[in-house]
């Protein structure tokens, strides 16, 4: 059976992740980079990237990777989760090297893994797990040709893998960010903000075809799908644990707030979500990282209730912060549309209930 | 493989050799229970060796290879998770001489007499009077919702012995005699039919004070010890995936395709999702008792599991319409002679498992207290006001 715990390795990588976020990235930095042009820290993606190993991790030592699995990534994801801050890990760490890894880009991987370069997969964030290959992309005269719209952290990648129809069938290449043409995306969340790319005629090398590009694909959305519930997980954990302190610091009647039982109770359920949430996320880590036939039940169920349950946990950050929730200044905005992106980001829960009953047999009406 | 573990296994040998384990099944038991393989984290001499609790199972293993009977636990678990703790922790030598092995082998089964008709989620508030005369207790009161009161050899009851002090220093714990002069046993039938409860009144009756469980005045403390256990026994098991309510929902499903609908089936998903999510959440509490560690999950365990039984309950009449409107017995005669030791979920129709899963969220400490404890004791809330703290009990509004 997966091991459902954290590691005392995970815990001291979690407390260097954990540390580093605080120092380079607190809530107020966090936001007021959201309004500038650099939303994105290339020195705090240097020291998480590079000198913490963090998108090495899940790959091999021989790849050039250092040699942890997904379940080390998941560490990561989490407190991403908890900061928000503006990362390429999502794109270029999770899905960008699960796919290479799969499709055997070799090259590709080892560059990702030391932190030097970033790179996307150019599918629209809201891709489910299952769904069919994207045709949006046309390959013919050694070019790609077509847009994807709503791709996660194609705005500073410096490679492009691209899924597209070939001649003979699905297929992915690498594209360099200098072929494609950008267009910024006003995005709800505004730490994860997506670009619409476009391809025209834009050179491309081929890193896999046929069935093994369907497999990148499906490895890509599946370990992405776990992945994120770590995300979602730690954004959770922390709106409980904002809104607990916040509880216990504001008074009015004359009595912490945090003394009425309606909010107390509605923290207790909240704790309980989380706590289910947790073993959920590491279900579906340790699936991923072993490989296991269990891997994509795992994940659509992690995206099933992590998504809900990240939600809930920001809803009532924004509710029981009262006003101050509802300003600009305080964080809970932030966590709440990160929140609300990620559940439609790898599909919805729904779409994962309906991906669910296929896999394990429970057929629609 | 360690020392220990040879050891353990040697002795579960000779225990095989001298005592055939398709013979008298208590014969063995008791055997066994002398050999130290009962609870081998127990002392010697009271059915254990003083091993590492995690040991046990090595043990039960080799036994259940062999054909050995079992204790069967689920019959007598009162006994076995929560008194025997309690005995072990509070009691005298002489007294855990007397009470454990018949209590580990099942030749005595034990029930609780904590809760009240005044005294339910809070229990410190009981009026069930103990008073002294000579080297006995003289007790006066009612208990209620006490399971298998009717088979039970002893109880462990909780009396009010100072009613002039504030109500959780007032108390103290007793063993009780179910067979002695003055204890009534009625049955309680409950909202399913059945009754697996009882009522007990006890009136005038003589306890000896060596049956009496840590000082005079400390039975709080002593039921402390009971309660915690009880949470420690409810936490989740290792049970694979779609067990419980959900799998006859799913086989339901399967077998039926006349009854879906499109909204049933979304609603069928997200009540698979969560029995996942709970089972998932079981295991990590089983993985974190095994690595010594165990933390508050016990609860976000018991709060989920009493939700979603019933929701999966209600949402199976639903989806059966018109087969949801029978039920398969209400019958007057039957509740008073068929008295179920165990809960079955599953050998009964869905009216009664929908009945029966309303029990969840109130058995075992009501789901509105589990919340109060999450959030006072995990996240450090404050605590509920307390007009009763510094007031003597006999002087609280009852």
């Amino acid at each position: 059976m997966t091991d459902l715990l954290y590691s005392q390795d995970e815990e001291l990588l979690r407390a260097s992740v954990r540390d580093l976020l605080t120092a380079r990235a607190p809530a107020s930095a966090v936001l007021a980079r959201t309004e500038t042009d650099e939303l994105y820290d290339p020195a705090l993606w240097h020291a998480l990237a590079a000198d913490l190993g963090a998108a090495g991790l899940a790959v091999p030592e021989w790849a050039g990777g250092h040699g942890a699995s997904w379940r080390e990534t998941a560490i990561v994801a989490e407190e991403l989760g908890r900061s928000l801050a503006a990362t390429a890990f999502l794109g270029s760490t999770v899905l960008a090297t699960a796919a290479g890894r799969s499709a055997g880009a070799d090259d590709l991987v080892e560059r990702l893994a030391s932190g030097e370069v970033t790179a996307a997969l150019a599918i629209p964030l809201s891709t489910v797990p299952g769904s069919g290959f994207p045709d949006t992309v046309r390959h013919s005269h050694e070019t790609l040709t077509g847009t994807v719209r709503n791709v996660a952290d194609a705005r500073t990648a410096d490679v492009l893998i691209v899924p597209a129809l070939a001649d003979d069938g699905p297929a992915l290449y690498v594209v360099g960010a200098g072929a494609i043409s950008r267009t910024a995306v006003v995005s709800l969340d505004l730490t994860r903000p997506l670009t619409d790319v476009t391809l025209e005629s834009a050179r491309a090398d081929l890193i896999a075809s046929g069935a093994e590009a369907v497999a990148a694909f499906d490895t890509a959305l599946i370990t992405g799908a776990a992945m994120l519930a770590a995300e979602q997980l730690g954004l959770a954990e922390r709106c409980l644990e904002i809104t607990v302190e916040h509880l216990l610091t504001r008074y009015q009647f004359g009595r912490q707030i945090g003394s009425y039982q309606a909010l107390k109770h509605r923290m207790a359920d909240l704790w309980a979500g989380v706590t289910q949430a947790r073993a959920v996320a590491r279900y579906a880590a340790g699936c991923v990282a072993d490989a296991d036939p269990d891997a994509a039940v795992a994940a659509s169920l992690a995206q099933a209730y992590c998504s809900l349950v990240a939600v809930k946990a920001a809803e009532e950050c924004v509710q029981l912060h009262g006003g101050i929730g509802f300003t600009w200044e305080h964080p809970a905005h932030l966590y709440l549309k990160r929140a609300k992106a990620d559940a439609i980001a790898f599909g919805t829960a729904s779409q994962h209930r309906a991906r669910l009953a296929e896999l394990v047999d429970l057929p629609a009406a | 493989m360690t020392n220990a573990e040879d050891d353990l296994r040697e002795r579960v040998q000779k225990l095989l050799a001298g005592h055939d384990p398709q013979g008298d099944r208590m014969e063995f038991l008791r055997a066994q229970f002398d050999a130290g393989l009962a609870w081998v984290h127990f002392p010697a001499g009271l059915g254990g060796l003083d091993a590492p609790r995690t040991l046990q199972s090595v043990v039960d293993a080799d036994l259940a290879a062999a054909g050995a009977p079992t204790n069967d636990p689920r019959r007598i678990g009162i006994g076995l998770g929560m008194a025997a703790p309690t005995i072990r922790t509070h009691g005298t030598e002489e007294q855990q001489h007397r009470w454990l092995r018949p209590l580990w082998t099942g030749d005595e089964v034990w029930c609780q007499l904590f809760s009240e008709p005044g005294a339910g989620s809070d229990l410190a508030a009981l009026g069930t009077r103990a008073v002294p005369d000579g080297d006995h207790w003289i007790v006066n009161g009612q208990k209620v919702w006490t399971s298998q009161a009717h088979e039970a050899r002893w109880a462990i009851v909780v009396t009010r012995t100072d009613p002039d002090v504030p109500k959780h220093k007032g108390m103290t714990y007793f063993v009780l005699d179910m067979k002695a002069d003055g204890v009534e046993v009625r049955p309680l039938r409950q909202i399913t039919g059945e009754a697996e409860f009882n009522e007990v009144f006890l009136t005038d009756v003589r306890i000896p004070d060596s049956q009496r469980l840590g000082a005079v005045g400390d039975g709080w403390a002593v039921a402390q010890t009971t309660l915690m256990n009880e949470r420690v026994a409810i936490g989740g098991g290792a049970a694979p995936r779609e067990s419980g309510v959900i799998a006859e929902v799913a086989k339901t499903w399967r077998t039926r395709p006349e009854l879906r609908t499109p909204a049933a089936h979304d609603e069928l998903m997200r009540l698979w999702v969560e029995a996942e999510a709970t089972r998932l959440t079981g295991l990590r509490l089983r993985q974190q008792l095994a690595a010594g560690a165990p933390g508050p999950e016990g609860s976000a365990a018991k709060l989920a599991f009493a939700r979603l039984n019933q929701e999966i309950t209600s949402f199976e009449l639903d989806l059966l319409g018109a087969d949801g409107l029978r039920y398969d017995d209400w019958s007057s005669d039957t509740w008073r002679t068929e008295r179920p030791t165990s809960v079955d979920f599953l050998g009964r129709s869905p009216g009664y498992r929908y009945l029966r899963a309303k029990g969840n969220s109130i058995e075992g400490g009501t789901s509105e207290i589990l919340r109060n404890i999450i959030a006072e004791r995990v996240l450090g809330l404050p605590g509920e006001i307390r007009v009763d703290k510094t007031v003597p009990w006999k002087d609280l509004p009852k």
